[in-house]
């Protein structure tokens, strides 16, 4: 399924004295989803953190190995590189909807302005890719000088979606999307997750196991801070290898 | 279905909620007591001083200088010198209070050195103001030698303030959820663009609130003023901000003496005699109703900021 569009090699990661991530290994391909399961506290969002340097955000976090990013295979935990770049390059969306309590343009014309050197009608141009990439534009289209408050649960994600896709980002992290959302607006995500992954490479952690083999291509199974198992969706649903993965999958624990 | 007499047990439980109820009722009538002397003390010094003061507000009294006479006294250079002192004090306090929370709020890590600035800042504010009335003396007046001016007294009362300042602002920037630094983070903002662009627009209701209420302290500041040595007896007004010729706009006014309204009532009270009394309450019916408007001001602001963003 195409080439890798990143890749963790021994990545460990600590809190202080506490060390969340140990030598975890994990390819992720090109214009695929990989989805990261595993019960609460094992890691996954914490690798996912990784990956566009959130972690810098808050004192005592040390990273240790690598996650490369293709094609130029930068190492994103490295020492010299520039956090905000990896943040421009890698495009994420939380758990919570957390749109800025200002108009909707402006959410998602906000990444643009931040990097400079557009002009008004280019900025307009992109916004209104974005809301459309996000199947945010219809609804939005006629008000978008609204408060993004003022939107559904649903639209609110979509609209953060929208926000990290504006500036074109070549990989797209999502924790969690639909935690916080009721079930139509999560069928909702997950059918744009669908459409988006034939033009970019997505990382999706999910507490939904279904979810995870509704959507993903690769699936990653984290717990204690490693990865038990790795490997395509169908497979490792249909048929783990390792005793833990079967465990979890079918509700033994976790 | 056939009932019995409630049994002693119930008896009981029933004598024991009456009387934990009978507790509440009474302490409720204490506490409204208790708020009842304050509030009748308050009232009372406001009627009292409305009494005495009310017949001396009329115009001429905003619009003449202080005379020997008390019928023809007036409070011009007080309200003027205390507009223009709190101008300064504004312009000084406020950049500096709300740059010094941005840092400790978003910048400093947590470490001894910002624990220390942290204990100290909160210190100042209880530290008593005559003694912010030494240090400018020593430093604004022997020191750098601004000398009596409103400059000085604006700059004092600003470092008075400035512990308020900072505490409401970083008070205010600790309301704005960590989520929305982290979006703003996730798109590449440097923490000044996430600062600048989110987090202070979003808290500006408090820090806005915290301003006032720091402004509305410093206006009734009377002892680090006297300290300096401000003038009780003023029959002019500072130059003019806006001039009649090229470059039209002058700072002369901030190197001018100055008087301020509660100076101009402690000169008033201070004269023998009962002539200068009722002056004394009309300054200080102005006074109090520039700080009730300040804080009216202020609790508006905030209602109006808290409907458009509630977290």
């Amino acid at each position: 399924m195409g080439d890798l569009k990143a890749e963790a090699i021994g990545l460990d990661f600590h809190y202080g004295e506490f060390q969340a991530l140990e030598g975890i290994d994990l390819p992720i391909h090109e214009n695929a989803v990989t989805a990261l399961i595993g019960p609460s506290g094992c890691g996954k969002s914490t690798f996912l953190r990784c990956c566009n340097r959130m972690h810098d955000l808050y004192d005592g976090s040390r990273y240790g190995g690598e996650v490369r990013l293709y094609p130029d295979g930068v190492n994103i935990v490295g020492g010299g590189v520039d956090p905000i770049e990896m943040r421009m390059r890698i495009g994420m969306v939380f758990q919570k909807p957390n749109p800025f309590p200002k108009s909707i343009y402006d959410n998602v014309a906000f990444g643009l302005r931040t990097r400079g050197g557009m002009n008004r009608s280019e900025i307009a141009d992109a916004v209104e890719a974005a809301l459309k990439s996000a199947a945010l534009w219809e609804e939005v289209k006629d008000r978008l000088q609204d408060s993004a408050w003022q939107l559904s649960g649903g639209q609110q994600q979509r609209l953060c979606i929208a926000r990290a896709l504006a500036t074109g980002p070549e990989l797209l992290l999502l924790d969690e999307p639909t935690s916080a959302l009721d079930p139509i607006a999560t069928a909702g995500i997950e059918e744009l997750i669908l459409t988006l992954r034939k033009r970019i490479t997505i990382v999706i952690v999910t507490h939904n196991m279904q979810q995870a083999a509704r959507i993903s291509d690769w699936t990653a199974f984290f717990y204690l801070g490693r990865i038990v198992e790795f490997g395509a969706t169908k497979q490792l649903f249909v048929k783990p290898e390792k005793a833990e993965t079967e465990a979890y999958l079918t509700g033994r624990f976790g | 279905m056939s009932t019995v007499a409630p049994t002693p047990e119930l008896v009981a439980l029933r004598r024991g909620i009456r009387r934990r109820v009978l507790f509440d009722k009474l302490f409720s009538v204490f506490g409204w007591l208790c708020l009842a002397v304050g509030l009748i003390t308050l009232a009372a010094l406001l009627v009292d001083l409305a009494i005495d003061g009310l017949p001396h507000l009329r115009w001429d009294f905003f619009t003449s200088f202080p005379s020997r006479k008390a019928e023809r006294a007036g409070i011009l250079s007080a309200w003027v010198g205390t507009v223009a002192v709190m101008i300064v004090t504004g312009m000084a306090a406020i950049p500096l209070g709300v740059a010094a929370a941005v840092y400790l709020e978003e910048y400093g890590s947590r470490n001894w050195f910002t624990d220390i600035i942290e204990i100290t800042v909160t210190n100042l504010a209880g530290v008593p103001s005559i003694v912010f009335g030494l240090l400018a003396l020593g430093f604004f007046i022997y020191a750098l030698d601004l000398g009596r001016s409103v400059l000085t007294g604006g700059l004092t009362l600003a470092i008075l303030v400035l512990p308020i300042v900072i505490v409401a602002t970083r008070e205010a920037l600790r309301s704005v959820p960590f989520a929305v630094r982290e979006a703003a983070f996730a798109l590449g903002a440097t923490q000044w663009q996430t600062v600048w662009h989110h987090v202070l627009p979003y808290s500006l209701g408090g820090i806005a609130t915290g301003v006032i209420i720091a402004l509305a302290r410093a206006i009734g500041e009377t002892a680090p003023l006297i300290t300096i040595g401000a003038l009780t007896y003023i029959a002019f007004l500072p130059a003019s901000p806006i001039q009649g010729e090229f470059p039209f706009v002058s700072f002369q006014w901030t190197e001018d003496p100055f008087t301020v309204l509660p100076i101009q009532m402690f000169n008033w009270i201070s004269r023998p005699g009962s002539d200068f009394q009722g002056n004394a309450a009309a300054a200080g019916l102005v006074l109090l109703v520039m700080t009730l408007l300040m804080n009216g001001g202020a609790i508006w602001l905030r209602y109006r900021l808290r409907k458009r963003i509630r977290w």
